[in-house]
């Protein structure tokens, strides 16, 4: 396991996130597929720090975490009052402003 | 324990952050009558901020172990910043009361977004950097969607908030890489260890990556898509707001980040940024001129200003970053002004955002329609406004560092760009009005927005020299 | 050293072992007599009514989201409390003015109503 290994791993995760906000159309997917790319940028996180021999990266995962929770209230926040005023929350559903 | 805090340097932040929370407690134990002093509360807390912003300048000082300066430059930007969230309090006053808004809650996400804004100008860490820029989205999502009842704000605040979210991992991964190439996120040990090591392919896909989160922010080709619709959704006010005092602040990190930490790998970017600016420019331009709602044209509009700014970017060097910082003093003053003239003639919560709503406005409201007038002249760049000199102090230091190409097709696009400016003009002056609008009458904090405006941009472009020299003061490293 | 996981890969193939092994003794041994109350989904419990795909209250969600919120906070007490003797007095003064901001955010929800259930 040398630090290669967790950068690829993380870059695969990342990857799937990315792809997962790009195509999927459901706001609550989109909004998983985000937090599998902030867990992708942990890994990455630790992996360097491990590599580095720094502990430096492993405080950052702490602070990426709780920034994460504070996002997660956020967006939830918002999806559930789309949701109370249309009963839907399809992103395509959800497109009165075209440009 | 010895650390080196230095509480004075993030002195403008604290008093923001202390007046945000004297607001949320002021929003739950006054009862609701009393809750317009809320927002005298935050107008205090903000001048109180600008107050010390200016107090600090000059003295250079750094705290928290070089992750934080107040330096020339995030003074400056911090008293942009703190201008357009004082202006859009007061836009605000009145508007949040027609349109049944929560007083104390908007005024408390305004002064947290404001927190994150100063932090991200101010910071000189990677890891601080992230953290002020989720200070100052998360409020916005919020303040996007702050409409409930309207549906159309609340997809503004779906899309700003997955577009942010889906930006902020790009940045972060970013952060991860440079920190992995480098060892370090502080700004000066990463241009140190780049400068002293060969070329680290980590460290560029991590400058990449930041590249596209700034990129998102500050809305540039091709990550611009979002911009429209949340600009046209969210409440007229937050749009004002988000338009200036976000660009300023994303605007400030990006350019801190690329000036003062990747300067070794100018060679990558410059061109790569040059080629994004042109493509900004002109696309902003060229879709604004298609657009019927004024709202809409705006949005487009602050994409090809962002085009600019980063024309100066590319300049780099002192005369860059200045001529940037004088642009965004200039772009917040104007824009501002023109949203304000846009709150200025709506009559209740309905709003003139449809270009034929503007017709015949010069024979209701003259005064209204002479200073949206001189405020949509200096965003296209006429003199003697400040969006000329503005353009003029980009495009200059764009000639001087051998971009003389980019400065062509800047000039070029402003002359594009005067013709949709110009077209509201011409409604309000030569076509009869419609009707079916009331006779209004301008609040007077919205008058007084737009008089501060008005002046503003006429003593920016009259007399420019004095702030072009403060806002050439630089970076301390 | 890979060598050092052994004592873990061996108690792993010991406890699949067993949990196999439990799972196919009964399952060759055991007496065989359903009835509907032995099939029910709790055999000694409720029985089940309504679907199990209908909507929960929103209040399940807001109680969820602040509790989110207040519980990873708990991050920034651990590396606190380890380093708790070097920071001194400083430290405690930091950590007083966090859980003052919190307590603002606390306030604020209790009074704007956020822990009512009706």
């Amino acid at each position: 396991m040398t630090v290669h290994h967790f950068i690829i791993l993380s870059a695969i995760l990342f990857s799937i996130g990315a792809v997962g906000v790009l195509l999927r159309r459901n706001p609550l997917i989109m909004f998983m597929s985000i937090e599998l790319m902030l867990n992708a940028v942990n890994l990455a996180f630790v992996g360097f720090s491990r590599f580095l021999q720094l502990v430096d990266g492993q405080v950052f995962v702490f602070l990426i975490l709780t920034v994460a929770a504070a996002e997660v209230a956020v967006g939830l926040a918002i999806i559930v009052a789309i949701f109370r005023a249309r009963d839907s929350v399809d992103v395509d559903e959800v497109s009165d402003l075209k440009g | 324990m010895n650390l080196d805090l230095n509480l004075q340097v993030i002195a403008p932040a604290l008093i923001v952050a202390l007046s945000l929370l004297l607001v949320l407690l002021g929003e739950v134990f006054l009862p609701a009558s009393q809750r317009r002093w809320l927002g005298y509360l935050a107008l205090i807390g903000l001048l109180g901020a600008a107050v010390v912003a200016a107090m600090l300048w000059g003295a250079n000082l750094s705290g928290f172990g070089k992750m934080v300066v107040a330096d020339a430059f995030g003074l400056f930007l911090t008293l942009i910043i703190l201008l357009g969230a004082a202006l859009s309090v007061l836009l605000a006053f009145d508007f949040v009361r027609a349109h049944q808004l929560d007083t104390g809650e908007f005024f408390a996400l305004v002064l947290s977004a404001v927190v994150g804004m100063i932090g991200m100008v101010t910071a000189t860490d990677l890891i601080v950097i992230f953290l002020a820029l989720e200070l100052l989205s998360l409020p916005l999502y919020v303040l996007a969607a702050f409409k409930r009842a309207d549906k159309r704000s609340l997809e503004a605040g779906l899309k700003y908030f997955l577009l942010g979210a889906f930006a902020s991992a790009f940045f972060l991964y970013g952060i991860a890489f440079v920190f992995g190439g480098t060892g370090t996120t502080n700004l000066g040990r990463i241009a140190a260890v780049l400068g002293a090591s060969p070329r680290s392919d980590v460290a560029l896909v991590g400058m990449g990556l930041l590249g596209v989160g700034f990129a998102f922010k500050v809305a540039l080709v091709p990550f611009h898509w979002w911009t429209p619709d949340v600009y046209e959704g969210a409440p007229t006010v937050v749009t004002a707001f988000m338009s200036v005092a976000v660009k300023a602040a994303a605007f400030g990190a990006f350019f801190r980040v690329f000036l003062v930490a990747l300067p070794e790998l100018a060679a990558d970017w410059r061109a790569l940024l040059a080629v994004i600016a042109v493509l900004t420019m002109t696309l902003g331009n060229v879709a604004a001129l298609l657009q019927s709602n004024v709202k809409r044209m705006l949005a487009y509009s602050s994409i090809a200003h962002a085009g600019y700014i980063l024309i100066a970017l590319v300049a780099m060097g002192v005369n860059g970053a200045g001529s940037a910082l004088f642009y965004l003093l200039a772009y917040t003053l104007t824009n501002l002004g023109a949203f304000g003239a846009v709150i200025a003639l709506s009559d209740g919560t309905r709003e003139r955002l449809e270009l034929n709503d503007f017709a015949g406005v010069a024979k209701a409201q003259p005064l209204v329609a002479a200073a949206l007038t001189i405020l949509l002249l200096s965003l296209a760049g006429f003199p003697p406004f400040a969006g000329f000199t503005g353009k003029f102090f980009i495009f200059g230091a764009a000639v001087e560092s051998g971009w003389a190409w980019l400065a062509v097709i800047g000039v070029l696009n402003s002359l594009i760009s005067a013709y949709f400016y110009l077209r509201p003009v011409v409604q309000m002056y030569m076509v009869e009005p419609a009707g079916g609008w009331n006779r209004l009458r301008v609040a007077p904090f919205v008058a007084f927005v737009l008089a501060i405006a008005v002046i503003g941009v006429l003593a920016l472009g009259i007399v420019p020299a004095p702030v072009i020299a403060l806002a050439s003061g630089g970076f301390l490293k | 050293m890979p060598e050092d996981y052994l004592p873990i890969l061996a108690m792993v193939v010991v406890v699949i072992g067993f949990a196999a092994a439990a799972l196919v003794v009964s399952a060759i041994t055991g007496p065989r007599k359903p009835n509907p109350a032995k099939l029910s989904p709790y055999e000694s419990g409720m029985p089940p009514f309504g679907s199990a795909r209908r909507r929960i209250s929103i209040r399940y969600y807001l109680t969820a989201v602040l509790f989110i919120l207040f519980d990873i906070e708990i991050v920034f007490f651990y590396p606190w409390a380890v380093l708790f003797r070097q920071l001194g007095l400083f430290g405690l003064i930091e950590m007083a003015i966090f859980v003052a901001i919190l307590l603002v955010g606390y306030v604020y929800v209790w009074r704007k109503g956020g822990f009512d259930w009706d």
